[in-house]
């Protein structure tokens, strides 16, 4: 029987595996549910509940919980499956909102789903399918959990648009050991479709947008909200030292924006090239001055052969941001979740705060290396706050 | 194999099954349509069906009929209570105990509601001071029995404060009506709330009951049904469901100290077994088929989920509609720490019980406590 696995790759029938699917109320979550249950797999749908939705749009008469909650409870009725909502609001604050926060405050650019992936998602709630005596934990993610031999490995997505595999570099060994992804050889045609077949009412529904706490994709607003010290204003100031002008709190601004700097009369587009938050100022100057080659990187995940990159250097492709095509770079590592990354050429878009992501050189591997979190400045030692995040995750809050 | 196969329900605070006799009474009721407000015989047929419910109802809880008001529920009777006793009599307040159901409460100002103690009861001497601080009338409200521990709040010694003090008082009896022997009359309160399918009845029917000559205003406005204290066509057959359970109830009375028995036989092997685990209002009067209990480590949605799917229903705290469950209002006033009142759950017993369901139970829940404490 050891050789007979089943898609879950268990050596058990479906109807004797338990797999907690993680719903959202969107369409994918609710695929990966209903084709888990087509399969015969003892299937429990789990919601979170992570924000008082009233709350974060500040409508005090909606419930606590929005439309997609409804949505999941819908889809767990109709393919007959038992859907529990957990409460994972106070987690949630602390691991991803409050973080999120603190990183716009010193100057970063966070990734908050990368957060809430790794905390979350892939630490409380996979804990409580544990509890609920689950074999697995199934997502709706599109990307690849490969088994290989004893090993498993992390891999793109079959369709590279759909591709979420940057969203989960964190993801460590142990949790991918659990975690299934029944959507990442699909496109989104074919969920859809599925949907359809499956006569699931959310099988039109729009993809989610943006970052699910943040109505209207008005962040320095929820920031404010969350620390209100944080609207502190000062200078706009170009490389050259010149001073440009004031602004309203460096929440508002992202490495390598070029709207809204509100300073005109320069001969060339100023973009942002850096973030001081200790002193308020944001340092302007033109597109050439963005361009970095090297950058460090701390809370590294490793996920390709070995321990990790090599101190000499393992070559790689990185991606510094969802949307961008992999790059050749090589990866130093330094220990202690610190690497450094020098890019075969330099890019202008390396953004602190932001994950820089490793796929296998090869170009037609599509395999994930893991990862780490772009360093703001040069420094090769993380900066206090990042530390302080990174002892909190080690401690496994 | 789905778990509704083998279900042990143990969650009758929540609702209970329908009673034979009231399926029967219901279902012949739906072979008819009349109006009770038609002057016709379809109608009178159909007034007499009430009329003969609400003298079941009076029966039950000791109260002439005319003084019955007929709602959709508990929430409503409160709601009618709370708003219509206070406008009649011009309350400058409504004073309520801090564990009162949220129905209640939505009522009640936070600075109106008063202190329990540990064991969930009102703190009689805080409601005395509330009293004379105030000028002109006030309504006080205080359940009988509460919904999640059982506790039963000294309701004799509130009236007498209130009779002093020229205040009125609402008594909210939802969740003991059919679970113990209740008299409006000894009660002596001025009004009191029941629910139906709390023992036996359909949900959507409920009743207020009013002590004789306490004056009430109207909320729900339109026809004069119901004496001119609240429009809308009756609900007739959940109407005659309940007139159904009223008249049933006698036999769950009777069944009350076998179910008390099981309650406490389950108490004692949590005890035994489960030194940590704690039990709410254990040393005051409470109704016997409640059991408020918390397992420190592990919280509440764990505990129902693992029971849910292994065929055990039992609940906690208060579920939001989007089903997340909040800690209990009653335990925290109860000065219960959030953190251990986010452990607890509720066990309610009725009359389907069987000792089988109880070792069910306990064969899910006590592993869960081994499992944290490892």
């Amino acid at each position: 029987m050891a050789n007979s696995l089943n898609s879950m790759g268990l050596a058990k029938t479906p109807a004797a595996t338990r797999v907690v699917v993680a719903m959202s109320g969107g369409v994918d979550s609710s695929v990966a549910a209903a084709l888990l249950k087509s399969q015969g797999y003892d299937v429990v749908g789990l919601t979170m509940q992570l924000y008082d939705h009233g709350a974060a749009t500040a409508k005090s008469k909606t419930c606590c919980a929005g439309q997609d909650i409804y949505d999941a409870r819908r889809v767990s009725d109709m393919i007959g499956i038992p859907h529990y909502v957990v409460d994972y609001e106070t987690t949630f604050k602390a691991d991803v909102m409050d973080r999120f926060a603190d990183g716009y405050i010193h100057g970063e650019t966070p990734v908050p789903c990368v957060l809430c992936n790794q905390t979350v998602k892939f630490r409380d709630l996979l804990k409580a399918a544990k509890e609920l005596g689950a074999d697995a934990l199934a997502t709706g993610h599109y990307v690849q959990r490969v088994a290989e031999g004893n090993s498993v490995a992390l891999h793109q997505a079959a369709d590279p648009d759909r591709d979420q595999s940057y969203f989960l570099f964190a993801t460590t060994r142990a949790q991918l050991d659990f975690v299934r992804f029944p959507l990442g050889g699909m496109n989104k045609r074919e969920t859809r479709e599925l949907g359809i077949k499956f006569g699931l009412h959310v099988a039109a529904k729009p993809d989610s947008q943006d970052i699910c706490f943040v109505p209207n994709g008005d962040y320095a607003a929820v920031i404010r909200k969350l620390r209100p010290e944080a609207a502190r204003g000062g200078e706009i100031v170009h490389i050259d030292g010149r001073v440009l002008g004031r602004h309203e709190g460096v929440i508002n601004f992202t490495v390598g924006q070029r709207k809204g700097l509100g300073v005109g009369g320069e001969a060339e587009p100023l973009y942002v090239v850096r973030i001081e938050p200790d002193t308020a100022r944001i340092v302007a100057g033109p597109k050439a001055a963005l361009l970095r080659q090297s950058f460090a990187l701390y809370g590294l995940n490793w996920l390709g052969d070995g321990e990790g990159p090599s101190p000499d250097g393992t070559p790689v492709r990185v991606k510094l941001r969802n949307t961008q095509a992999p790059i050749a770079a090589t990866v130093f590592g330094e220990g202690g979740g610190a690497a450094r990354v020098v890019l075969a050429e330099a890019e202008a878009a390396v953004t602190p705060g932001q994950a820089c992501v490793f796929y296998d050189a090869r170009v037609d591997s599509g395999r994930v290396l893991g990862g780490g979190w772009i360093v703001r400045g040069d420094a090769a030692q993380p900066i206090a706050h990042n530390q302080r995040r990174e002892a909190q995750l080690a401690a496994g809050r | 194999m789905a778990p509704t196969d083998s279900l042990s329900y143990l969650d009758y605070n929540a609702t209970t099954p329908v009673l034979p006799e009231v399926a029967d009474a219901v279902t012949e009721e739906l072979s008819r349509f009349g109006n009770p407000s038609s002057v016709h015989s379809a109608g009178r047929r159909a007034r007499a069906a009430v009329e003969d419910a609400r003298e079941a109802v009076g029966g039950l809880v000791n109260a002439a009929a005319q003084h019955i008001i007929f709602t959709s529920g508990g929430t409503e009777a409160n709601a009618l209570a709370l708003r219509g006793l206070a406008a009649a009599a011009r309350c400058s307040a409504v004073l309520a105990s801090a564990v009162e159901h949220p129905s209640v409460l939505a009522h009640v100002a936070e600075a109106d509601r008063i202190a329990v103690d540990a064991d969930g009861l009102i703190d009689l001497k805080a409601l005395e001071r509330e009293l004379e601080q105030r000028s002109g009338p006030v309504l006080i409200a205080l359940m009988l029995a509460n919904n999640e521990t059982g506790v039963l709040q000294p309701v004799a010694e509130a009236v007498e404060l209130a009779r002093k003090y020229g205040a009125l008082i609402h008594c909210d009896a939802v969740q003991a009506v059919g679970k113990m022997p209740m008299d409006m009359r000894a009660l002596a309160v001025d009004s009191l709330s029941l629910s139906a399918h709390k023992f036996g009845g359909l949900k959507g029917a409920g009743a207020l009951v009013l002590r004789g000559g306490v004056e009430i205003t109207a909320d729900m406005l339109g026809g004069g049904q119901e004496r001119r204290r609240r429009a809308g066509t009756e609900n007739v057959p959940g109407i005659v469901g309940f007139g159904a359970a009223a008249r049933a109830a006698a036999r769950l009375l009777d069944d009350a100290a076998r179910v008390r028995q099981l309650r406490d036989d389950m108490e004692a092997a949590i005890a035994a077994g489960v030194p940590r685990a704690k039990i709410f209002g254990k040393a005051v009067a409470r109704l016997g088929n409640t059991s408020c209990i918390a397992l420190p480590g592990v919280s509440s949605e764990t505990q129902i989920m693992r029971l849910d799917l292994a065929g055990v229903a039992v609940s906690a705290g208060s579920a939001c509609s989007s089903g997340k469950i909040a800690p209990s209002h009653v335990l925290l006033a109860m000065g219960v720490e959030p953190a251990e009142a986010k452990s607890a759950i509720r066990v309610s017993l009725g009359w389907e019980t069987m000792p089988a369901d109880i070792s069910k139970f306990l064969a899910i829940w006590r592993p869960l406590a081994s499992d944290a404490a490892a």
